[in-house]
């Protein structure tokens, strides 16, 4: 369980993203239509984009604070990023790749690692022979090799075909409970945010228009249906915190 | 084949894998500072590292022995530690480097800038800092292109003419390159002389295409 706590305005040109969210989960899933601000907001967690004002703070480690001058650099962030398209080096094999980071600190064991994700036929391979979901799982080791204190993901599933998406979702929940690194990951299908997520957010034209228990959040939205933005919030309460999502102006 | 002969086809050689060796660290730093910075008088930089691509060789040459001579600004700083460059094998090297470089920055900026952001990205979320960025991800996806640009300098410095006569001359035994001999030859009749070291010419640039397309397929 770890405790988000977001609250922070991302520009861009015309496009607004305001993301407030304060909760303690294991993992979130950001769900919302394309160009919603699902991966920027992944990104600016990460560091790669940079808010204009608010604030981040995973597990109450203060990752941004734009009023009192912090943004942590991406490099001392411990933020694992596992982008859509993986960004496997591809100059490097698959334990390269997932051997890359080198900082200091508590990490995972690699052979822990192998065995969750099920690398050990993959290790020696060059990264472009490997399929849509072998990459995904190579990525996911790579960025879990860094200790992250928490491992972003941008649609794990979209670059898997249906029968392999099983083995991803196992790898996630595996993260989640065996290595205890909470996840935010964005997701276009809400099956796979119902098995993972305990705390599921609605993004809509850069806004939060729902948030709360993944299921409950969906039912309200009308069987899954595609995001309307006209649907008015939820509201949910958990008893540890008083998490609250708010429909940002 | 005579000495002399034998003895021009290794110095040009060797001093065109000089000036490749001299060029090479500077080349790539400037083609990465102008593919991934902005920096005040950056299209200064930009024009100066172009502009013996662009302006006569023998040009380039006059604008080297007027820095580099004697009383030249530059010349008399090295005189004063009582180096002398100008009329040396330096000067066919310094000659060879700065007619090569416009290339190897050339193709090596545009190689850094085929590399997208997004590894560099991913290698410091991963808790790499600058140079670890730069070393481990940036050079080598960039290699081929550098490869290639170091081949297209070299194989420049190989033919070098222009300004190599003018700042370095074409004293036998010491400065006297493939280029400049096949001029000398050819002015004073020695025409087998100037045909064997056109054979030679064909020869090492045959072998350095060969050798730069085998180790374009590698990296």
């Amino acid at each position: 369980m770890a405790a988000f706590d977001f609250d922070f305005t991302l520009e861009q040109g015309e496009f607004a993203l305001a993301f407030k969210v304060h909760v303690d989960a294991r993992a979130l899933a950001l769900f919302g239509p394309s160009g919603s601000g699902k991966t920027s907001a992944l990104e600016t967690v990460a560091g790669l984009r940079t808010p204009s004002r608010g604030r981040i703070a995973v597990d109450g480690r203060l990752l941004v604070d734009i009023d009192a001058h912090v943004n942590v650099p991406v490099r001392q962030r411990r933020t694992g990023y596992v982008p859509q398209d993986t960004l496997l080096f591809p100059h490097l094999n698959v334990r390269d790749n997932v051997t890359y980071a080198r900082r200091e600190g508590a990490r995972p064991d690699l052979h822990v690692l192998v065995e969750l994700l099920e690398l050990a036929p993959l290790m020696n391979r060059q990264v472009g022979s490997l399929s849509g979901g072998e990459r995904q799982r190579v990525a996911m080791a790579r960025a879990l090799y860094s200790g992250p204190n928490v491992l972003l993901l941008d649609e794990p599933l979209a670059a898997v075909d249906l029968p392999r998406r099983r083995r991803i979702v196992e790898a996630l929940l595996g993260i989640r409970d065996q290595l205890g690194v909470p996840l935010i990951y964005v997701t276009h299908l809400p099956e796979e945010a119902l098995t993972v997520a305990d705390w599921a957010i609605l993004i809509d034209n850069g806004q939060i228009v729902a948030a709360g228990r993944p299921r409950e959040t969906f039912e309200a939205f009308g069987s899954f249906g595609p995001l309307r933005s006209a649907v008015r919030p939820i509201q949910d309460e958990r008893p540890e915190r008083s998490e609250r999502f708010e429909r940002s102006e | 084949m005579t000495a002399e002969i034998r003895d021009i086809a290794i110095f040009t050689t060797f001093a065109a894998l000089a000036a490749t060796a001299v060029m090479l660290v500077p080349g790539v730093a400037v083609a990465w500072l102008l593919a991934r910075r902005d920096f005040p008088g950056k299209s200064l930089v930009e024009t100066l590292v172009s502009l013996p691509l662009v302006m006569p060789p023998v040009a380039t040459g006059l604008l080297l022995l007027w820095l580099f001579s004697r009383r030249g600004p530059l010349g008399a700083l090295l005189a004063r530690v009582g180096i002398d460059i100008v009329f040396t094998p330096a000067a066919v090297v310094m000659a060879m480097a700065v007619m090569g470089l416009p290339l190897l920055v050339r193709t090596a900026r545009a190689g850094f800038e085929q590399v997208t952001r997004r590894y560099e990205q991913i290698a410091e979320t991963l808790g790499a800092g600058p140079w670890r960025v730069f070393s481990t991800v940036t050079l080598p996806l960039a290699a081929r292109n550098i490869l290639a640009g170091a081949v297209l300098g070299f194989s420049r410095a190989l033919g070098e003419f222009g300004a190599t006569i003018v700042v370095a001359g074409s004293i036998p035994g010491r400065t006297r390159t493939l280029a400049v001999g096949i001029y000398s030859f050819t002015e004073s009749g020695q025409d087998e002389q100037a045909a064997v070291l056109l054979a030679i010419s064909v020869t090492i640039a045959f072998a350095a295409v060969l050798a730069s397309n085998r180790l374009a397929r590698s990296v």
